[in-house]
């Protein structure tokens, strides 16, 4: 058995709303899981059933060899950092932090060296007095993970914990949370519902949609690898294109143009998607792509448009190429790198 | 310019309803100062005379009532007791019950509220009667206990301490128990440090409840001993300065506790932000 173990888990909250559908995961020791999916999906509700804030309707989940179902959350040593941070208003950081250690009576000394060395590491030892309304958006976010690391948790939860902070920050912290982890080494969980961050974050990644786990994986395998158009479509930045075609005899044929050989031995309609920097320019390519519009991020070029039959595409190209709107471009899919999805189950076929 | 015009206006408008309720209040006071024989050859004074020392002891130690049992003195001791028990009192019990209705996974909560809350709608005079003979069969008449306790069951508390408690962000209460709170602790550690402002204004508020009280303890005791400052104002007799100074005398416990308590409650509101 594994460090975290969930089995067959289901959540079905009192109004009747399934949240999460059966679903079974492991996770290692030391290792950071993100989950990832929508809204609504069910990140949250799966997290909050491993911090013990939510009734388990069905299934078991164990944490190091203990089996957590009716375990109070007092008593399951975990620690979770909230989206809003749920700072203790009246309370200064020092006791912020404090607070979990004073309750499980250690005694005076060992709590101060604690909160120190979390602070030192947080960089919020400056703070330590202050209130939580007297702080910014990322100091409060240190003071959060300050509370989650001082008490030495057997795992930490984060429920999109950096949504509140704006673009730059978000960068930074997102890299202070992986530096930290890797650093303090304890078992994390991650919910997020940003693909960028969940790449970034993850050791695993587990893609969820409506309360199913749809693909659990690398980040590298989940990106190069995706088992169903849901997951194709979520994971990578911009949005895999897709297109509308039919296989027949290991031919598929779309709008416009054909690719023989392909691998597989599904008949009937598809989706064929392919991500915009796997595709580079030829002459006489499969793809013809009328430029719309090109945003320049400097290191790439982001290139929309659409193509014959008015359906709207993206390329990615390298920064150095300039690309004049209105242009005609002619694109190949690079070594064959492209996904073909039963149409109507979304499931991968090549 | 326009501006200082429109403020002073109101400002004189402020200090003119000012003058109005302070008024009256002074006549009494000026008028306490006075010798008896003063005040009836001439009426009611508006300056300071020189018998305030003479007047005011003598009505604090005079042993008054039909039995010459009590004195002014006794009587703010007794009131003094039992409003601060009614503040007390009523304020721990709304707090643990807005918290059990909150907190605590009660069936029909909500309807329970409701049922708490009708009984603002029955005024205290309804349920004299009844509450007298509960009292007199438990043999508390003529107690403090008595007095204090058949009043302190505060629906008003219990709804802005509901009301308060409701806006509380569960997140709160979610991180403090996997910091590993237990409900005492959270009640205790969270509601009460967060509410302190709240609590503050309600034991001034149950407080000057408490001590304005007149039919209930009429009725609860027929010792003198248990007299309060209130019921004193209604049987006093003797001279009109001594009652003039009874009744100065009898607005400064709630002033007090409004000035004492209102440094926390100021406070409290700034800390808050
Ligand atoms: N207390 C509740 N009672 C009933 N339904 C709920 C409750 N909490 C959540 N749900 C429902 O359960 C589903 C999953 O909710 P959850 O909060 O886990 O989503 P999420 O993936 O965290 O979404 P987000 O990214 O918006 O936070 C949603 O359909 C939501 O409406
Ligand atoms: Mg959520």
């Amino acid at each position: 058995m594994s460090f975290l173990d969930l089995k067959n888990v289901t959540k079905i909250y009192p109004n009747g709303t399934k949240a999460v559908h059966e679903t079974s995961l492991s996770i290692d020791e030391g290792e950071f899981m993100v989950f990832v999916g929508p809204s609504g999906c069910g990140k949250s509700t799966l997290l909050r059933m491993v911090a013990g804030l939510e009734d388990i309707t069905e299934g078991d989940i164990n944490l190091d060899g203990k089996l957590m179902n009716e375990v109070d959350p007092s008593e399951r040593d975990v620690a979770m950092v909230f989206q809003n941070y749920a700072l203790y208003p009246h309370m200064n950081v020092y006791n912020n932090l404090a607070y979990g250690l004073k309750n499980r009576g250690i005694d005076k000394e060992t709590i101060e060296q604690k909160v120190n060395d979390a602070a030192k590491l947080l960089q919020i030892s400056d703070y330590l007095q202050r209130k939580p309304s007297m702080l910014s958006g990322g100091q409060r976010q240190r003071v959060a993970m300050g509370r989650a690391i001082v008490r030495n948790p057997k795992i930490f939860l984060f429920d999109e914990p950096l949504s509140n902070l704006d673009a730059k920050l978000r960068i930074q912290m997102r890299l202070e949370i992986k530096k930290l982890q890797q650093k303090v080494g304890v078992t994390s969980i991650f919910v997020t519902h940003d693909q960028v961050e969940a790449m970034t974050l993850a050791d695993r990644l587990a893609v969820i949609n409506n309360g199913i786990i749809e693909q659990l994986g690398t980040p590298i395998e989940i990106y190069d690898n995706p088992k169903s158009l849901f997951v194709a479509g979520f994971i990578g930045s911009p949005q895999m294109n897709f297109l509308d075609g039919n296989l027949k005899n290991k031919t598929l044929s779309a709008e416009g143009f054909e690719i023989k050989d392909i691998n597989s031995d599904y008949e009937g309609d598809v989706t064929l998607g392919i991500r915009p920097e796997h595709l580079s320019q030829t002459e006489n390519g499969l793809i013809n792509l009328k430029v719309d519009l090109v945003e320049q991020l400097g290191s790439d070029n982001l290139v929309y448009g659409q193509l014959k039959d008015k359906k709207d595409f993206c390329y990615r190209c390298p920064g150095n190429q300039t690309i004049k709107t209105g242009a005609n471009l002619s694109l190949n899919i690079e070594n064959n790198k492209y996904y073909i999805f039963d149409k109507s189950t979304g499931k991968r076929v090549n | 310019m326009t501006r200082f015009i429109t403020s002073s206006f109101s400002h004189l408008i402020l200090l003119i309803g000012i003058l109005i309720m302070v008024f009256p209040v002074w006549m009494i006071f000026a008028s306490s100062t006075h010798t008896s024989s003063m005040i009836n050859m001439s009426g009611l004074q508006m300056f300071l005379g020189d018998s305030f020392y003479e007047n005011y002891l003598r009505v604090l130690l005079y042993q008054g009532g039909f039995f010459k049992e009590i004195t002014a003195l006794k009587m703010f001791f007794n009131s003094f007791i039992m409003a601060t028990g009614v503040a007390i009192l009523s304020v721990v019990t709304s707090l643990m019950a807005a918290y059990a209705l909150v907190y605590y996974r009660i069936k029909h909560a909500t309807f329970l509220f409701w049922i708490i809350f009708i009984t603002i709608l029955v005024p205290l005079e309804l349920r004299i009667f009844p509450t007298y003979s509960v009292m007199a069969e438990l043999n508390l008449v003529n107690s403090y206990f008595g007095l204090i306790v058949p009043i302190s069951a505060s629906a008003i508390a219990t709804l802005f301490f509901r009301q308060f408690y409701k806006t509380v962000p569960d997140e709160l209460l979610e991180s403090a128990k996997l910091d590993g709170a237990n409900t005492w602790r959270f009640f205790v550690d969270f509601l009460i440090p967060l509410s302190k402002t709240m609590i503050v204004a309600m034991l001034i508020f149950m407080f000057v409840f408490g001590y304005n009280q007149y039919l209930w303890p009429l009725l609860v005791t027929t010792s003198e001993q248990y007299w309060t400052v209130v019921m004193g104002l209604k049987m006093m007799s003797g001279s009109i300065v001594h009652r003039f100074a009874f009744v100065m005398m009898s607005m400064v416990p709630p002033i007090l506790i409004i000035i004492v308590l209102q440094k926390h409650f100021i406070k409290g509101v700034f800390q808050d932000k």
